[in-house]
């Protein structure tokens, strides 16, 4: 019997740590020290914070690299990473690194951002909590995901890959232990990258996945 | 209409958004928090407090609001803590910080008990600081909540601070540039607008027509409002200078509008240097408002083409923030929070100079078609990022979150 699926819900806060880069050799120096936490909220942060909803990129390296550092080249290339290709925050960490380090050497000078321009490193705490809802059978998920709240999306599809053992979406997770049955709907749900979405496309998106692979 | 204010944010925000506090808020039912700042009228800090304090009581905590009360010289000595904590390079004298410090123990006399007994104290700006130092039988988490850019403070004065509000548990700044280190968590929380509010609420087109005739402007022309307190930092002379270079482009009415508040004592003087500049200019209407002045805040708000809100110092500017949640389009300054609200082409325009404001001033006014559609993606902005519902949200978040600091993931189970 598997247990029924617990659909939870999350708020995330952010804190300054206090940490700055004033121009791109800092910002490299910061990246190899700082918390994994502050990488992952400068990636992931902005799907819950409040920001603009058509951004130009879509972590805040990239943005700084274009607006604060005035370097397209950089932005460009810093916008490309998706953190989903890599396993945990470290290879996250090590190829930031890397494209900073490539463009530092690309350049004789080091670019440096206006002193109101910096670059500060954040992190959050995120507090989860229990909506009470409980989805019994694998089909409720087809009614269920459209009515869910953009938080409860970003705990159980995007937060998930960092909590999980398999650094899978909690969906997923469930599904499989129904065994072979849900093997397609799996590889749909898996081919959609939560990365360059807002989470109201992502839930649309996973909605009209369900209610296909449900209707059939 | 339901008696229940959650209820009416419902109407507007959606289910989800208030079923979500009240899910936040379970855990934090009873808790007994109590809010410090210096005035209950003027000013976004009093603003907010004015509807978070009910709205936090419908959710189940015992919330309340204490104001501190000084003389001339307490309030002269706060706005200079202000003006120096934005950068302004001078020497608050000694008898005045005096009076600041004498203030807060008088007040701490009158408050202790409540203080020292709340789950948590929210500190809001320098005003209140010291009574921390003051209340030594505390027993809940105290947060101190600056409203105000200290990114560049003058030095000796953010030192002095700085020594008061170290031992607060935590602080919330309302942008990460706008902070100064702190051994203690800093919290980052944008202010909000309250959609309900008579500053923001929809009002009648007779209203409208009667604030119309009463400032004697013309339906006719075009019209552009700043509103704001008359505070150097918020440049109305520049404001009168991108005013007639973009007149001699297109017809124009300019309003200034601004409300006094209790704690500044600047305000007069900067009253009168406007109206020096305006040079009696009949299309130049500088208002001077009572601070309940809100329905007239929001009609001028609403009447207006453009509103300009042009800073060379802001910190969040919830002027802008209601701007756009009236669909208007914002030509502001590019500095503190103003950067991201107005989004360029999107949700308005950013300038530095009288220049800038009236080159986008003349191009608003003749892409109409643009400006409307720059209005409506300015409203939805706010109503997704920018309103009291998101901002009680975080504030739950974080009481939650300093209850167990040390944790990055907070599980309510």
């Amino acid at each position: 019997m598997i247990d029924p699926f617990a659909v939870k819900d999350c708020a995330l806060i952010a804190i300054a740590t206090g940490e700055r880069a004033h121009n791109l050799r800092e910002l490299r120096d910061r990246l190899e020290t700082t918390r994994p936490g502050c990488i992952y909220y400068h990636f992931w942060g902005g799907l819950l914070r409040a920001s603009f909803d058509d951004p130009e990129y879509q972590n805040d390296f990239a943005v700084w690299a274009y607006h604060g550092l005035h370097d397209r080249f950089l932005a460009e290339r810093l916008a490309l990473i998706d953190p989903t290709d890599f396993g945990d925050m470290e290879n996250l960490r090590r190829e930031l690194i890397e494209i900073i380090e490539e463009r530092l050497d690309e350049n004789e000078l080091v670019p440096w951002a206006a002193a109101h321009q910096q670059f500060h490193f954040i992190r959050s705490q995120i507090v989860v909590f229990d909506t009470g809802i409980r989805i019994g059978e694998p089909e409720e998920l087809n009614e269920q995901i459209p009515q869910l709240t953009v938080g409860s999306i970003f705990y159980h599809f995007v937060d998930a890959r960092r909590r999980t053992a398999n650094r899978n979406d909690d969906f997923s997770e469930w599904l499989k232990g129904f065994g072979n049955t849900y093997g397609e709907l799996l590889a749909q749900i898996a081919a959609l990258d939560p990365y360059f979405k807002t989470l109201t496309e992502l839930r649309s998106q996973l909605g009209v996945i369900f209610k296909e692979y449900m209707g059939k | 209409m339901t008696d229940l204010l959650l209820d009416r944010y419902q109407e507007i925000v959606g289910e989800d958004v208030i079923n979500n506090l009240r899910q936040l808020a379970e855990p934090l039912k009873g808790t007994k928090v109590v809010h410090v700042n210096s005035t209950k009228e003027g000013g976004g800090v009093a603003e907010i407090l004015h509807r978070m304090i009910p709205l936090k009581e419908e959710l189940g905590l015992v919330p309340s609001w204490e104001v501190i009360v000084g003389d001339g010289d307490f309030y002269q000595c706060t706005k200079y803590m202000h003006n120096t904590l934005q950068g302004n390079r001078f020497e608050i004298p000694q008898p005045l910080l005096r009076r600041y410090e004498q203030t807060n123990e008088e007040n701490a006399e009158r408050l202790r008990e409540q203080l020292e007994e709340a789950d948590f104290v929210f500190i809001h700006d320098p005003q209140p600081a010291p009574l921390l130092n003051l209340c030594s039988g505390r027993k809940g988490k105290w947060i101190w909540r600056c409203h105000i850019d200290v990114s560049r403070p003058y030095r000796p004065v953010w030192k002095y601070i700085r020594s008061l509000v170290e031992p607060y548990d935590a602080s919330i700044w309302s942008l990460a540039e706008f902070a100064q280190p702190l051994h203690h968590p800093l919290y980052l929380i944008r202010p909000s607008i309250d959609p309900l509010s008579e500053k923001n609420m929809e009002l009648s087109n007779s209203e409208l027509q009667e604030v119309l005739e009463r400032f004697h402007l013309d339906p006719g022309r075009p019209i552009v409002v700043q509103v704001s307190r008359f505070d150097r930092f918020k440049d109305p002379a520049g404001v009168i200078e991108a005013f007639r270079l973009a007149k001699t482009f297109t017809p124009l009415q300019l309003v200034l509008a601004g409300g006094g508040a209790t704690d500044d004592p600047e305000g007069e003087e900067v009253l009168a240097e406007a109206r020096a500049a305006a040079m009696d200019e009949p299309d130049i209407h500088i208002l001077l408002l009572p601070p309940d002045a809100h329905r007239t805040i929001n009609a001028l708000q609403r009447i207006s083409d453009i509103v300009v809100q042009k800073s060379t110092k802001e910190g969040f500017g919830l002027t802008v923030t209601e701007a756009m949640w009236k669909g208007k389009p914002v030509i502001g300054g590019e500095v503190g929070g103003i950067r991201l609200q107005v989004h360029n082409h999107h949700t308005g325009f950013l300038v530095n100079t009288p220049e800038g404001a009236a080159l986008r001033i003349r191009y608003l006014l003749t892409h109409r078609d643009k400006l409307a559609e720059m209005g409506q993606k300015a409203h939805k902005f706010v109503l997704e990022n920018f309103l009291i519902t998101r901002h009680v949200r975080e504030y739950l978040t974080l009481m939650l979150a300093i209850l167990r600091r040390t944790e990055e993931r907070i599980e309510l189970v």
